[in-house]
């Protein structure tokens, strides 16, 4: 029963960060706008908090840095896209391409420093429960962010009358526009707040899942994340499932090597990426889900006239 | 607060097409100076260690070119690719696949020599490059799927396999335990071009050649008026009766060998053997040097160079100041995020607004009223 508990705990572990990453991204492409730099801001974030860390001895102002960073580091792309409405492939692809730079230039002096891990939760009598204790009273605080974080964008989109806005900004910016709304101003909100949750995911990298700073340590998670909002056909609750599907995998893959199944470690290893792959694969099969859900105006640069 | 606003010009501009990479160099260089700066080096002295002192002599100039040649030659592809709105971004694993592909002749058939050798090896280098692009090509024509992710994960499968295959079955007996295959035989080996003067070898040549030709080919021929047309209005083309399915194929086809031959060439040219990384990033950096390039083959060779000096700028700082290498990514994703941005001024004219500057809009509105009618 306890590696049963172990086991899922660090499923949970390996998913939170694709799941904040993910939801963050979802709301940006709702609004329409298509931000490839997450593997960027993760990377921004993770380098972001460890450093705030390790400067302040603090992981909770770490945590809150890693925000910051990824929420800044986003504003570039915001200024790029929205302002001068550029190309939001290209410039997602650059922000990724910085991100990476940046952070391996400011990490040069954490390598091979210890770092400091977030506290898990501590419950007297509740933490204690056999079994589900641990699980639902005993992980560390930024799973439960990433619950928390899931159900309110679930709420704010489907329940609240700006969310409805926001959604009605992804599927055509130019009704929008001519019914008054602030299509610009809400997309750089959008893009900002899709920052803060890939920083925080990154944070949960640097923080939580690895406490220390390796470069590159995003490993194509981002991305990942990228692929979980396809996956989920824009759907909260689906990124959810699929952010613990592919946790799953993550550990699986790790759990295999440690028992040292007859099968080189570099096949596992790339078990993730073909995942996603597959994944990907079959919910494009259906064409008309896909369809119905994907933002209309997803990628379009907007300008608007007067 | 102040505003941007952008206003579309009438038709695009012809100065700021020319003009745009230059302003996002110079840009570069200054958002570079404060960097430096930052660091507590002198920027006219971490310039110079960067920008200049590894071009001075002959010999370095043949490095410029071994580092510009897979350069040229990925993103000449990519850029066909990219006019075509086709997003291949996993050129980096394209680059691998052409290097394992290509190194099945020396590794597997060490005693095959003769000049027969290095065509087999750099045709086999084009097929595997192209095979694997033809994966997110047939994903995204059969099934509708993202080009963008699944390009970009096969990159970290091609990594992994490459790491598997020099430390597993192509591992060098000899090695000491190594990660790496046997050293190529000489006939495997693609000649220098001046061995006197420096180390450059035919893989420039080939990336001249590539660019040349991809330039004939979309100023020249239908099928780049094909590229251009699906890329700039994909409804206008298939009334054309141009198939963008065939289109999604030829681009990834096209790269994908581009970005092959790229591999093998580095692998045969600069390294001479497999190990387990063969490539410093060449096919990310290759997207830069594409947009740099203004997505024309001939101003992806010039871009091809700049990108070069990057990363041999990079390694001379990191040894003379003592800065992280990782500085070249950084000047890297700068310039891209600066020509990006210079691009918008080839379509719009940009304005300032401040708020006292602006009139209350129902002012401008206003006066914009009677101008509406005449135009009427």
């Amino acid at each position: 029963m306890d590696i049963t508990v172990n086991i899922l705990l660090t499923i949970a572990t390996a998913a939170t960060p694709l799941l904040i990453a993910a939801i963050g991204e979802l709301v940006v492409e709702r609004s329409g706008v298509l931000n490839l730099g997450v593997e960027g801001m993760m990377i921004m974030g993770a380098v972001g908090g460890f450093g705030a860390t390790y400067l302040t001895g603090s992981p909770w102002i770490g945590l809150l840095a890693a925000i910051a960073m990824g929420a800044v580091f986003s504003l570039l792309f915001a200024v790029m896209t929205l302002s001068l409405a550029t190309n939001q492939v290209a410039t997602g692809l650059s922000l990724t391409l910085l991100g990476l730079g940046l952070s391996g230039m400011m990490g040069t002096r954490f390598v091979g420093q210890p770092g400091e891990r977030l506290p898990n939760l501590y419950i007297p009598g509740l933490t204690e429960i056999p079994v589900v204790g641990r699980l639902l009273f005993g992980q560390d605080p930024i799973f439960y962010i990433s619950i928390a974080l899931t159900a309110a964008v679930m709420w704010f989109l489907f329940k609240t009358r700006t969310g409805l806005t926001l959604r009605s900004i992804g599927d055509s910016h130019t009704s929008a526009h001519a019914l008054g709304i602030k299509v610009i101003r809400y997309r750089y909100l959008a893009v900002i707040f899709g920052g803060a949750c890939a920083g925080l995911a990154g944070g949960h990298l640097s923080l939580v899942y690895t406490p220390q700073w390796v470069e590159n340590m995003s490993a194509g998670r981002g991305w990942i994340a990228l692929a979980l909002v396809v996956f989920a056909s824009w759907r909260p609750w689906r990124v959810l499932a699929g952010a613990y599907i592919f946790g799953a995998v993550w550990i699986g893959q790790l759990h295999a090597q440690a028992f040292g199944i007859p099968v080189p470690s570099q096949f596992l290893s790339s078990l993730p990426y073909l995942a996603t792959v597959v994944v990907l694969v079959l919910i494009s099969r259906n064409k008309r889900l896909t369809m119905m859900n994907t933002p209309a105006s997803l990628g379009q640069p907007f300008v608007p006239d007067r | 607060m102040m505003r941007l606003e952008l206003v579309k010009r009438p038709q695009r501009s012809m100065l700021f097409s020319a003009l745009s990479p230059f302003i996002a160099f110079a840009l570069t260089i200054i958002a570079g100076a404060v960097m430096f700066a930052l660091l507590g080096v002198n920027p006219l002295t971490a310039f110079n260690i960067y920008f200049i002192e590894p071009i001075s002599q002959v010999w370095q100039l043949h490095e410029l070119a071994i580092k510009a040649a897979p350069l040229i030659l990925i993103a000449v592809g990519l850029s066909v690719c990219y006019k075509a709105n086709i997003w291949n971004i996993g050129a980096e694993g394209q680059f691998i696949l052409g290097g394992i592909v290509g190194s099945m002749v020396p590794v597997l058939f060490p005693q095959f020599e003769g000049p027969l050798v290095l065509p087999l090896m750099l045709l086999l280098g084009m097929v595997g490059g192209a095979a694997y692009a033809a994966i997110p090509a047939l994903l995204k024509t059969r099934f509708g799927t993202n080009e963008i992710l699944t390009s970009l994960m096969l990159v970290y499968v091609a990594q992994l396999f490459l790491d598997w295959l020099v430390r597993g079955p192509w591992r060098d007996p000899q090695g000491h335990g190594f990660p790496q295959t046997i050293q190529f035989n000489d006939s495997a080996v693609l000649p220098e071009l001046m061995p006197d003067a420096g180390r450059a070898n035919w893989g420039f040549v080939f990336a001249l050649v590539a660019a040349v030709l991809v330039w004939i080919l979309m100023s020249r021929m239908l099928k780049g008026f094909e590229v251009r047309v699906l890329g700039s209005s994909p409804r206008a083309g298939r009334f054309a009766g141009f198939g963008l399915n065939r289109m999604v194929f030829f681009a990834f086809l096209l790269s994908g060998a581009l970005a092959g031959l790229a591999g093998i060439s580095e692998v045969s040219g600069a390294i001479g053997q497999l190990q387990p990384v063969i490539s410093p990033g060449y096919g990310f950096t290759a997207i830069i040097v594409a947009f740099l390039g203004r997505l024309n083959p001939l101003g992806i060779v010039a871009a091809g160079l700049v990108l070069a000096l990057t990363y041999l700028g990079g390694e001379a700082v990191q040894s003379a100041l003592g800065i992280s290498d990782k500085v070249a990514r950084v000047f890297q994703g700068m310039l891209l995020f600066f020509v990006l941005g210079c691009d918008t001024l080839i379509h719009y004219r940009i304005r300032v607004i401040g708020l006292a500057l602006t009139k209350p809009e129902g002012v401008a509105k206003l006066e914009a009223a009677p101008k509406l009618k005449e135009a009427r």
